[in-house]
């Protein structure tokens, strides 16, 4: 049943989206990585919110009020249960995995570190979870290491090991790469970040989307997310911590929900997960998130990181069909989700791109917000196709048509 | 395919007035910083006109075809007629249906003349927003 035909049909029908044409053809969206569609209930969860019971939440006591705080807080059991966290009060809703890293690089980074310590990042980082610790350590004195790639595409393991020392404070890894689809082993990678005492910042951004997450199991301290790049919203994200992290760490921002008492010189902070979502939070896109999650977790991840390994296999064979094609990353699906970078001979990605989107094929071209690793492979930019399990082998093969044209077009 | 023509590839692929100056009046090298783009241009320059010009950079087909056909279109010309050219005379000349995901690779060589020239900053065409 799981990735036959009738399976994926079946789910397309769930995106309203898929309706739509693009210059005359069917839409074929291949830009996931970026930010993935909409379900029908995920529309509908946002839209029956603002039409039947919106209200502001933690605030009335009316019968609105205690409807949106009781969705409200749902949203953050639903989310605790998907990456399986231990209580709800671990998941912090911000509005999307930048500032959950942002959160955690302030709220604990610049209160924690100091001259000697040591920062462990890599180079395959989105921006996101590399800037934030360049400026921690530049106002405290910390250093900055940067764990290289394999050759062939991966994290270098011996590398970032190496770099890990009884000064380390943080190690901040992507589970993800959203350039090369590589997985990280984050178990083994939290495993070398305890045994020194560091903590480990997971940006799960590229990651929870695609397989099966489990922050107690891979025993992470934090791990940031974003909605969009899951079903949901815009403007919502989340960030998983550890309890006893989170109780001990001052808040990010200040204002209203997050406190508990205040005087004219001085105040007390909510009790956790409020203490780090100051002022109205975006209540429909928790909402929405809640919906996106019920949604995954109804196909199932499992199912998910299954269907979408087949995929990566078929479009890695097919995409070096392509005479001149450079394909960035390992050669086989293994470890790796649906992300595939590629060069095709001279051609500018930009140009790659427009003709792809002249037949309905919505792709990536640039620097993938990760400049460092483009300058580390030697690359300028790059196009980029990333799946979703609403993709399909048919969609894939029209993509490797189109490519073909554009070589002629380009001959 | 309407942006993809033949005289636009051909610009892409033979360049005119393609390469440097030796001891140019003005040279200024400007890039995209959302897509890499880079061009720059040197310019000669005798009684307020321009004498010489050549382009270089890298970048997509139509960053460079703009800034080709842009070189043919300012040789030979009285400083202030450049300085009048505005965002929708390149257009013009490039002469295809540039959307807005593909405006500011149509606008870079312009952008790169004009601040290399007398200082524009921003895009041509965002002039009068921002007085």
């Amino acid at each position: 049943m799981i990735g036959t035909d009738e399976w994926v049909k079946a789910i397309r029908k769930d995106f309203p989206i898929f309706e739509r044409k693009v210059n005359g053809h069917p839409l074929v969206y291949f830009d996931n990585a970026a930010t993935t569609q909409r379900p029908h209930s995920v529309i509908e969860a946002v839209d029956q919110f603002y039409r039947t019971y919106n209200a502001n939440v933690h605030r009335g006591v009316h019968t609105l009020a205690a409807e949106a705080t009781e969705a409200y807080e749902m949203a953050h059991k639903k989310v605790a249960k998907f990456i399986h966290a231990k209580r709800w009060r671990e998941i912090v809703f911000t509005r999307n995995a930048t500032e959950a890293l942002n959160l955690v690089a302030y709220a604990w980074g610049l209160h924690r570190l100091k001259p000697g310590d040591n920062i462990v990042t890599t180079i395959m980082e989105h921006h996101s979870n590399l800037v934030p610790w360049q400026k921690v350590a530049k106002w405290t004195g910390a250093t900055l290491r940067v764990a290289d790639v394999t050759e062939e595409g991966r994290l270098n393991l011996d590398h970032l090991r190496s770099l890990i020392d009884e000064h380390t404070k943080v190690v901040a890894v992507t589970s993800v790469s959203n350039t090369l689809g590589v997985v990280n082993p984050i178990p083994e990678i939290a495993r070398w970040a305890h045994e020194v005492g560091a903590i480990v910042v997971v940006d799960g951004a590229q990651g929870v989307p695609h397989i099966p997450t489990d922050v107690q199991a891979w025993d992470v301290d934090f791990l940031a997310a974003s909605g969009h790049k899951m079903l949901g919203p815009t403007g919502i994200g989340f960030l998983y911590g550890k309890e006893d992290l989170l109780e001990e760490m001052e808040p990010f921002l200040f204002g209203g929900e997050m406190i508990r008492e205040v005087w004219v010189d001085r105040a007390t902070w909510n009790e956790l997960p409020w203490k780090f979502e100051a002022g109205t939070p975006n209540i429909a896109g928790g909402i929405g998130l809640a919906a996106a999650v019920d949604y995954l977790m109804q196909i199932g991840m499992e199912n998910i990181e299954a269907y979408e390994r087949e995929l990566t296999a078929y479009a890695l064979e097919r995409l070096k069909e392509v005479p001149g094609i450079v394909l960035y990353g390992p050669d086989s699906a293994e470890d790796r989700v649906g992300v595939l970078s590629f060069n095709l001979g001279e051609i500018h990605p930009h140009d790659v791109a427009s003709i792809l989107d002249y037949h309905g094929i919505a792709i990536r071209s640039g620097h993938h917000c990760a400049q460092p690793l483009m300058r580390r492979l030697g690359m300028e930019g790059a196009a980029r196709i990333s799946l979703y399990f609403y993709n399909t082998k048919e969609e894939i093969d029209l993509a490797v048509e189109v490519l073909h044209k554009a070589l002629e077009i380009f001959a | 395919m309407d942006i993809y023509l033949e005289y636009i590839l051909d610009h892409y692929k033979n360049p005119r007035n393609y390469g440097t100056l030796e001891n140019p009046d003005i040279s200024h090298e400007e890039g995209n910083p959302y897509c890499g783009d880079v061009i720059r241009f040197d310019l000669k320059i005798e009684d307020n006109k321009i004498v010489d010009v050549r382009f270089s950079g890298k970048g997509c087909t139509i960053s460079q075809a703009a800034a080709s056909i842009l070189t043919e279109m300012i040789k030979g010309k009285d400083l202030d007629e450049v300085k009048k050219l505005t965002k929708e005379d390149m257009l013009e000349a490039l002469g295809i249906p540039v959307g807005p995901t593909r405006i500011k690779c149509a606008l870079l060589g312009l952008k790169v003349l004009k601040s290399g020239l007398y200082g524009l900053k921003g895009w041509p065409g965002e002039e009068e927003e921002e007085e």
